[in-house]
């Protein structure tokens, strides 16, 4: 037993609870962070990359000190259909000029930075740690439960991530369920900085953020590719459920992906240094439990299920740290209560908004053939208009309607755009 | 020299484990896993900890990635128990 106490004890030093430590101690509240791996980022997996804006918002200029990889100038959105692609690659040499932008991020370094510059500002942090309950007296969360230690605080904040085990054992919310959930498999593969320039098209320090979708196997997901400094991050998600019911280990679909010529070209060379899995808050507004708080305890981050999937834009980080801001901004206002407080602070800084203005957007994922039969569809008629050989082609028109047919029926294609139309 | 497509040992034998031994923080009960027809775990734990051996559900948390996924697939409530490893086992990511 410790008589110590805090005015407020963060668990989970990921992105959303090392803003939140960093907004305290910065204001000089007593901070404890705690973190249950041997260094912050050591548990954490993400697909790589962060919108600035967020550390702006919590520090401008802040972006500046951070172990940021490559700036993103390059978006790309490849459709798959076995050893087939085709690939959009949007780019703009103007992104990133100014703020807010986006880079890729490597979890290991980004986080300990975070952790670090938390500490930096007064926060008190202790990896090693993992939080094994809550304190509670008089229906009020009063502290936390640490192997043999117990240490107390006015408020503890979980930002203990997508499995967020405090917030259930307050009796906030129930476990996540499957639905709301994707799972993330992730090779990081190194290759000469020089190699991914030249390879992607890019100058130093510049970056490309890819997406795929067709390689699933038609289950609902999509795959990654994030350049780094001298390194590739590659990955793909799965909607857990519908992997489970198609039967094929995921990570040999991952591994089939890693093969696919497009993907292999740009891997050549490489050495694969690390795999990780994690799972993902999918469903957005949808997701987020009703309730985020209690007397005592706020929840943040991954925990609080805060995520955008647009299919082109996948926001998880830059959520977490506004919402650690917001957790933060609630607690330093004397005499209001925090948990309303906190919820008016994710209004206010257009978090909650945000989600709203996405809340029926992963209805778009609820059409299946997004993730195959429609791939599949603009390689075979992309294929046909580069076809040169020789022959008198068939009228165009006709064949392109006969490969429209061959993937979905007009009636699919009608209820699907009419699905479309209604999710956004 | 292309990129090799690895297996899921040679994939797990990329990261580094500090490894409970004798502390599983994942309990499973085999007689519910018996009663199981789906098994989702088997597909979709990104790490191959459950496999089916003579017909049964096996499972090793050696190398477990700490993911979650398979406290949100299992159904049948195979899964009796789902922590994070103690303090300073498990998975450390270094490079993700």
């Amino acid at each position: 037993m410790s008589d110590d106490s805090f005015d407020v004890i963060v668990v989970g030093a990921g992105p959303a609870g090392s803003a939140c430590a960093f907004a305290l101690a910065r204001e000089g509240r007593s901070v404890l962070l705690l973190e249950r791996g041997d260094s912050a980022g050591a548990k954490n997996l993400s697909g790589g990359r962060l919108y600035t804006y967020a550390l702006e918002l919590l520090e401008p200029g802040m972006y500046l000190r951070a172990p940021l990889q490559r700036r993103i100038v390059r978006e790309q959105v490849m459709l798959v259909e076995g050893r087939r692609a085709t690939t959009l690659d949007v780019a703009d040499p103007a992104w990133g000029e100014g703020v807010p932008r986006s880079h890729s991020v490597v979890r290991a370094s980004l986080d300990e930075w975070f952790a670090a510059e938390a500490e930096g500002a007064g926060a008190v942090f202790a990896a090693g740690m993992r939080v094994d309950g809550l304190l509670e007296e008089n229906g009020r969360i009063v502290g936390i439960r640490a192997g043999e230690d117990e240490m107390r605080a006015g408020v503890v904040v979980a930002a203990d991530g997508v499995n967020s085990l405090l917030g259930q054992q307050a009796g906030l919310f129930p476990d996540v369920a499957a639905r709301a959930v994707g799972v993330g498999v992730k090779e990081t593969i190194e290759l000469p900085d020089a190699v991914i320039d030249d390879r992607f098209g890019v100058t130093a320090g510049e970056g490309v953020a890819r997406v795929a979708i067709g390689c699933t196997e038609g289950v609902s997901g999509g795959g990654f590719l994030y350049t780094n400094r001298g390194s590739l991050s590659l990955g793909i998600v799965f909607n857990p459920e519908q992997a489970a019911a198609h039967g094929r280990p995921i990570q040999e679909i991952f591994q089939d992906f890693k093969e696919q010529p497009a993907i292999a070209a740009l891997l050549e060379g490489g050495t694969s240094v690390e795999y990780g899995a994690h799972l993902v808050p999918e469903i957005g507004h949808h997701g987020v439990p009703a309730r985020l708080h209690r007397e005592g305890m706020l929840v943040i981050g991954d925990a609080a299920q805060f995520g955008i999937n647009t299919g082109l834009v996948i926001r998880g980080m830059d959520l977490a740290i506004v919402s650690g801001l917001a957790a933060a901004r609630a607690i330093l206002q004397e005499g209001a209560p925090t948990g309303p407080a906190y919820m008016a602070q994710l209004e206010e800084l257009a978090l909650l908004p945000t989600l709203r203005a996405y809340a029926e957007f992963h209805g778009i994922f609820g059409i299946s053939r997004i993730f195959k039969e429609y791939p599949a569809l603009a390689n075979q008629a992309l294929g046909f208009l580069f076809q040169v050989d020789g022959r008198v082609p068939p009228p165009m028109l006709k064949e392109l309607l006969a490969i429209v047919r061959k993937n979905v029926s007009f009636r699919q294609l009608a209820a699907d755009a009419w699905k479309g139309y209604r999710s956004l | 020299m292309t990129l090799k497509r690895l297996s899921p040992e040679e994939l797990l034998g990329l990261d580094r484990f500090n490894v409970d031994e004798g502390h599983p923080h994942i309990l499973v009960d085999r007689a519910r896993c018996a009663l199981c027809a789906a098994r989702p775990c088997v597909t979709v734990c990104p790490a191959r900890c459950y496999r089916l051996k003579d017909g049964q559900v096996a499972f090793d948390c050696a190398g477990c990635l700490e993911c979650g996924t398979c406290r949100v697939v299992c159904k049948d409530q195979g899964v009796t128990s789902w922590t994070y490893p103690r303090a300073s086992f498990g998975i450390t990511f270094r490079c993700s």
